[in-house]
């Protein structure tokens, strides 16, 4: 198919702990389309923290395949990982994860850096980019002069910098208040408008309701995969899930 | 990734921990620095010699004949004779005869004036020029004649500027000044090369009652010093048959000799300063691996972000390099300083001028040896940071 931008095939993850093996991905299949809006749910430990790993090229696969674009990801060292996260990903983290010493201009410049863009091309891109999300008049300030909402919005824009392929969420509203939360949420339903592709991991069922199609994780099995207006997609007999939940 | 980008991040994370980074450096600074001060007290040490050598002029053999007992023994004339048989090596001599007693010159009486005993061709042996007058001439020694030439410093200090006529004593007998030398050294001293009275060796060995047993020979060059020198020892040898009645120093061969001797002795010192060079790279070292694991986090970041290894590794790596250059650069600072107050200091306190001169090479050795220092030990930790598991680093708190 033209337009499968994600797709895993019985894709699973191994892990050594001490002395036991544990699974943290069990045969997980899924296809996600370009111009999707899809929420990974699953609480702590349910494996969709290795199921983004394996999305933002971070890991690989133990068994199974996965591919990104067209491209089989385990097949590739690390260097070519890191310039296929580079040119496909844009990462939204919970923390944010600027880096503390540079000015938000010079953070959102980082990814145009490693991908080889130079000189005022790259500051003007960056510019323009923290432009678009409202921050075009604090290019010199460092992350901490600034509020954790706009924080994230600077973390925003450096995802975006490299018009990525994905944007890949990680639990973006957790180190947020609920207003400030919200209007995360909604820039990302922009983007998703505007033809992104988004992909939140969140345990939030009230976040996830914010994408149009939910995958649920739980032990490291897949156990729903569908639009979000399903009525099971929030609801399991075995695993109720609180609107607080506990924190990733 | 260019490199000026590289060296501008990696100076603006120097900057932004200044003491740590100071301190850091010391190390370097340190060695740096005293690797600098040391070689350059040595080529001081060395050019200072070579001054004080070359007063007694580097192309002159000086022979001492003690004797071995009374039935065999070498006249000026042997002496003479020698220097002729190996034209190849040997160009002039000149007997010298140190006089004991002190010069009179009026009522005063001088006792740092040396008065030596010498021959007609002694003033050209050393280079000196006649200023006033005329020098001394063969007649003067194959008649004895109580004259004398006087050294520009007794000229000025007794007899102002006509010296020429006039008389000194020495031991009780009556010389004629006949000339005045030029100026020798920079500055005239009492005690000095220009505070001399020089006489007929003829006269002066009649007249204190020793034999002529000291000769100062030139050499025609300087490069066959120790061909000439062997050949004065065989012709000596052959006559006495003793190594023992007879020395001849060659001021070439003392020289080579004292240099030899202080580059041992500079190049055990550097060594030892150069440890602390080593010091300092293993401090370099060990701040740089505190410094990733500090930022383990940014590493994480960076390396989602799109950073390869390589990346990540040469921005360490030249984290260390920018330090560890920039300690350099304090540290030949540091040695210039060290350097100019350790001159002056050496002069004050043991009244000889040596100048404690860093040389250029030294301080391109020691610049290039605190780069390789950075690189060297920044390897190390750099490595550590490129091998970094993303997931595990952006997990890193």
């Amino acid at each position: 198919m033209d337009n499968v931008l994600i797709e895993f095939r019985h894709v699973s993850k191994l892990y050594q702990m001490g002395d036991t093996l544990v699974k943290a991905a069990d045969d997980i299949s899924l296809e996600i389309y370009k111009g999707e809006f899809v929420a990974i749910l699953g609480k702590s430990g349910s494996g969709k923290s290795t199921c983004m790993n394996i999305i933002g090229c971070l890991d690989v696969p133990t068994s199974g395949e996965f591919l990104l674009d067209g491209r089989n990801v385990g097949h590739m060292n690390k260097n070519e990982l890191a310039e296929f996260r580079n040119e496909k990903l844009g990462f939204i983290f919970q923390q944010y994860n600027l880096l503390p010493k540079m000015s938000i201009l010079e953070n959102v410049e980082v990814p145009l850096m490693y991908a080889g863009i130079t000189g005022r091309d790259r500051r003007q891109r960056a510019a323009e980019m923290l432009e678009s999300v409202g921050l075009g008049n604090k290019l010199k300030n460092l992350p901490s002069q600034l509020s954790g909402g706009q924080q994230q919005r600077v973390s925003i824009a450096r995802a975006l910098v490299c018009s990525p392929a994905i944007i890949l969420a990680d639990e973006p509203t957790g180190a947020l208040d609920g207003k400030t939360g919200t209007e995360v949420l909604e820039l990302l339903r922009k983007l998703n408008e505007d033809g992104n592709t988004v992909v939140l991991i969140t345990h939030d069922n009230s976040i996830a309701a914010a994408a149009k199609r939910i995958i649920r994780l739980s032990d490291g099995k897949k156990i729903f995969d569908g639009p979000v207006d399903d009525p099971r997609a929030f609801a399991t007999p075995a695993m109720p899930v609180s609107a607080g939940g506990e924190a990733y | 990734m260019k490199l000026k980008e590289s060296i501008k991040q990696a100076l603006k994370t120097i900057w932004g921990s200044k003491l740590r980074a100071l301190l850091t450096m010391l190390g370097v600074i340190i060695g740096i620095a005293a690797v600098m001060v040391i070689v350059g007290v040595g080529s001081g040490l060395q050019s200072y010699m070579l001054e004080q050598f070359q007063q007694f002029g580097t192309n002159t053999l000086t022979v001492t004949v003690v004797g071995r007992n009374s039935s065999r023994s070498v006249s000026v004339d042997d002496m003479y004779q020698i220097v002729e048989d190996n034209g190849q090596y040997l160009d002039k001599i000149s007997p010298t005869v140190q006089m004991q007693g002190s010069i009179k010159i009026g009522t005063e009486t001088i006792s740092t004036t040396s008065a030596t005993g010498v021959s007609e061709e002694y003033f050209s042996i050393k280079g000196y020029t006649v200023e006033q007058g005329r020098g001394l001439r063969y007649v003067d020694i194959s008649q004895r004649k109580k004259v004398c030439v006087i050294g520009k410093y007794v000229a000025e200090t007794w007899f102002g500027d006509n010296a020429v006529g006039q008389t000194l004593k020495i031991g009780g007998n009556t010389y004629t000044i006949v000339g005045v030398l030029s100026q020798e050294d920079d500055e005239m001293d009492e005690g000095g090369t220009d505070d001399a009275v020089y006489l007929p060796y003829s006269t002066a060995s009649r007249l204190s009652g020793t034999a002529i047993s000291s000769y100062t020979i030139t050499v025609v060059s300087e490069d066959t010093a120790s061909e000439s020198k062997t050949a004065v020892e065989n012709a000596l040898y052959a006559i006495f048959d003793d190594e023992d009645a007879y020395s001849v120093i060659s001021m070439t061969e003392m020289l080579s000799m004292m240099t030899d001797m202080i580059n041992v002795m500079i190049t055990v010192l550097t060594v030892i300063a150069g440890i602390s060079l080593v010091v300092g790279g293993i401090g370099i070292m060990n701040i740089m691996l505190v410094s990733v694991s500090e930022r383990t986090r940014e590493i994480g970041i960076r390396k989602a972000l799109g950073a390869k290894e390589r990346y990540i590794m040469s921005q360490f790596v030249i984290e260390s390099l920018v330090m560890s250059a920039i300690g350099g650069l304090i540290g030949i600072a540091a040695g210039y300083g060290i350097s100019a107050v350790a001159s002056v200091l050496i002069t004050a306190l043991t009244d000889t001028a040596i100048a404690v001169t860093p040389t250029a090479q030294s301080i391109g050795i020691a610049f290039g040896v605190s780069a390789a220092i950075g690189i060297l030990f920044g390897y190390l930790p750099a490595k550590k940071a490129a091998r970094l598991n993303p997931i595990d680093a952006l997990r890193f708190e």
